[in-house]
């Protein structure tokens, strides 16, 4: 199996930890592995804004860089959402249209396709809180969102179980969005801080010190959130805890506080 | 006008703590409510989904049953006047009530009535309006417009209300016990409910087959009004209607759910024609309806107004109704108001972090995020757009345009956060910076990493 995996702009750049453990996890699986080097972004800034003539370049760089591969991965589920439902000034060709079909956030490629069952190398003997975060969880239907009537499941959570020793929680208000919303952060600085810091606060209330999640965007504005208004939480992308890293990570920052 | 800016009304609001704190709760509490009460109905989302297909089917056949709608009306009695606009609806309103000699009306909520701004257009022309709903009376008196569809007094505390009953109606500022403002509110109204000249209220529902207008209330308000006064003129928009009286108890149980998680509202009352001595008459209006029925977001009209949306939004929550400056407010608010004035609305649709929790409460399932996304496009192509926004995604779409931009953009932004001094990087320069950290600088990207671990 052909994979293309697609490390989008702020992971690349901010989370590239996130980014080697989705890396090394999927070598694990004896996949053809194949990091594109030349892809760049997936225009969500853009588009998220309106500015859907600028993406339009980006868009279109993009989906050529795509071509070839069996599925493309990306650990990122506001990205993937993007790549799958958003690329508007792309014409979509049959093949296009295969590239979209075959495009997985990580926890959709690992529960849905490979099917996963076992991840014998992690352990996280801790209390986590999952935190799904928007895209995720109401556009990719990674899980059930607390609004809808509908039999419960959550593939990020059934991955965690896996993982030796990992206890899930949640927050009280457990899906409720952070505040991060891209651009949101920046242009309504005060609601994306007071939602940040309401969404931290609630960790702390429930006891949690590690924080999970999907979406690295979600936990780059609540670690930063916390550590500003000094609020002890350490956050992992899920890949971290699945790789076995996050441990690793834990042990060597001196253990478990 | 001047341009509506929800973010900086926001942020007052956000920092008002005690305010923010309750109005969060209350409505959190709401939701919660609506989640545990539709729990219990096993076939809550086909409800939905036959609530909406209900809805688009009578919205794409409206003429035929706003026709049929009017001649049952008009054969049980009732007067039937058609208002294009805000203006035509007012002055019909006006010409019924002058030519009667009314000089003070009790209403009923209608978020179609403060849509078209009647109160101001009838009081400037000697008509004095009491709301009988006790939270739009609380905000008369204040001067305020309603901060939420269904809780029009929501981001008040009683506190606040003590106060503005001590200052208008002389009760004992002191004394914030519900009870007591009850009392003093409902002392202040009876006399009003008993000797108004004429009634008013808004429509939930326009039963098309046979001609009955529907309202529900939690207080009886608009029962009050149109069952005391001898003249009785209620006001609805044109996409108020669905087809079959069989087709109303689908809507009677998401209704009051959706909004504050009761199975049902109070009063549910259906009028279908005057009572004995009393006149009737309902003013049917479009004021942009039918335009919007012709455009990309026609699915706003399926809204029966419940406010679950607002009750779920993170954004509305933390900053309440009165940051929107607009009679629609929170998701359905931002997604309808630039169809009234683009201009004065532009900024609206940006109030959202695109978390979707909207379209998933929403009990007829209009698509607010996918519209969120139309109007941010629809702005910028007509110009409306922000300057800094523009500035900032011309710079952003260029580092990102293809890998070897966005490497020289990283080493930079790298760069900036590993040496330039603390006291620029959390200036005011950098909203980031107001309520985070900036990110630790990684050693290196994952693009450098690949390059030194897998070495040919």
């Amino acid at each position: 199996m052909r994979i293309g995996f697609f490390v989008p702009c702020y992971v690349d750049m901010l989370a590239p930890q996130a980014a080697i453990s989705s890396y090394e996890l999927l070598k694990r699986f004896d996949l053809d592995v194949t990091y594109i080097e030349r892809a760049s972004c997936c225009g969500l800034p853009m588009t998220d804004m309106g500015y859907e003539r600028k993406a339009c370049a980006i868009e279109n760089n993009l989906v050529e860089q795509l071509l070839g591969y069996d599925y493309i991965v990306i650990p990122s589920g506001i990205c993937t959402d993007q790549i799958r439902y958003h690329l508007d000034s792309v014409e979509k060709t049959p093949e296009v249209k295969r590239i979209l079909e075959t495009t997985h956030d990580i926890v959709d490629f690992l529960h849905d396709v490979l099917q996963v069952k076992s991840l014998p190398w992690a352990r996280f003997p801790h209390r986590v809180a999952l935190h799904n975060g928007c895209h995720s969880l109401r556009f990719l239907h990674q899980a059930r969102p607390s609004e809808l009537m509908i039999p419960d499941f959550s593939k990020t959570e059934a991955l965690l179980r896996l993982v030796e020793g990992c206890e899930v929680g949640y927050a009280t208000r457990r899906d409720e969005c952070c505040g991060f919303g891209g651009t949101f952060a920046i242009w309504d600085e005060s609601c994306a801080g007071q939602q940040g810091l309401d969404k931290v606060s609630d960790y702390a209330r429930n006891g949690f010190r590690y924080v999970t999640s999907a979406d690295f965007s979600c936990l780059l504005h609540q670690q930063c959130t916390a550590r500003k208004y000094g609020v002890d939480i350490r956050t992992f992308y899920i890949a971290e805890i699945l790789n076995g890293d996050a441990e690793k990570a834990i042990i060597k920052e001196g253990g478990e506080k | 006008m001047s341009q509506v800016n929800q973010v900086k009304l926001g942020a007052e609001f956000i920092a008002d703590t005690p305010h923010r704190v309750s109005h969060d709760r209350c409505l959190w509490e709401a939701r919660m409510r609506r989640d545990r009460t539709a729990s219990r109905i096993p076939e809550w989302e086909e409800m939905r989904a036959l609530a909406s297909q209900i809805k688009l089917h009578t919205l794409s056949h409206l003429d035929s049953y706003l026709s049929r709608f009017e001649e049952k009306l008009t054969a049980n009695g009732i007067h039937v006047h058609w208002a294009e606009d805000a203006e035509a609806h007012n002055r019909i309103v006006y010409e019924i009530f002058r030519s009667h000699g009314v000089k003070t009306v009790t209403k009923g909520k209608s978020m179609l009535m403060d849509e078209c701004g009647m109160r101001e257009y009838l009081s400037e022309r000697g008509i004095d309006i009491y709301e009988a709903d006790l939270g739009e009376r609380i905000q008369q008196l204040d001067n305020q417009r309603p901060s939420h569809i269904v809780m029009p007094a929501i981001h008040k505390l009683r506190g606040d209300v003590a106060r503005l009953f001590a200052d208008k109606l002389g009760s004992d500022p002191d004394i914030d016990d519900p009870h007591y403002l009850n009392s003093v509110m409902r002392e202040h109204m009876r006399k009003h409910y008993i000797n108004a000249d004429a009634g008013m209220s808004g429509v939930n529902f326009g039963v098309a087959e046979t001609g009955t207008i529907v309202v529900a209330t939690n207080e009886g308000n608009a029962d009050i009004s149109a069952n005391v006064p001898p003249l009785y003129v209620a006001s609805m928009g044109i996409e108020k209607l669905i087809p079959r009286q069989s087709d109303l108890a689908l809507f009677i149980r998401l209704l009051s759910r959706s909004a504050l998680g009761f199975d049902i509202t109070q009063y549910t009352s259906h009028y279908t024609r005057p009572r004995h001595g009393q006149e009737m008459h309902l003013v049917i209006v479009d004021n942009g309806r039918s335009a919007r029925l012709g455009s990309q977001y026609y699915e706003v009209l399926k809204c029966i107004r419940c406010g679950a949306c607002m009750n779920t939004c993170p954004v509305f929550r933390r900053t309440s109704g009165l940051s929107y400056d607009a009679p629609y407010m929170g998701p359905i608010g931002i997604v309808l108001q630039p169809s009234y004035d683009l201009h004065r609305y532009a900024r609206l649709p940006y109030s959202c972090t695109h978390c979707g929790s909207c379209m998933n409460v929403c009990p007829v399932k209009v698509p607010i995020p996918h519209y969120v996304f139309l109007w941010r496009t629809e702005i910028v192509e007509r110009g409306e757009d922000e300057l800094m926004h523009r500035t900032e995604e011309t710079a952003m779409a260029l580092a990102l345009r293809n890998s070897t931009n966005l490497s020289h953009a990283e080493r930079l932004g790298l760069w900036a956060l590993r040496n330039l001094p603390k006291s620029l990087l959390e200036s005011r320069l950098n909203p980031w910076a107001t309520h985070h950290t900036n990110p630790e600088p990684p050693q290196e990207t994952f693009r450098q990493y690949y390059k030194r671990t897998t070495k040919k």
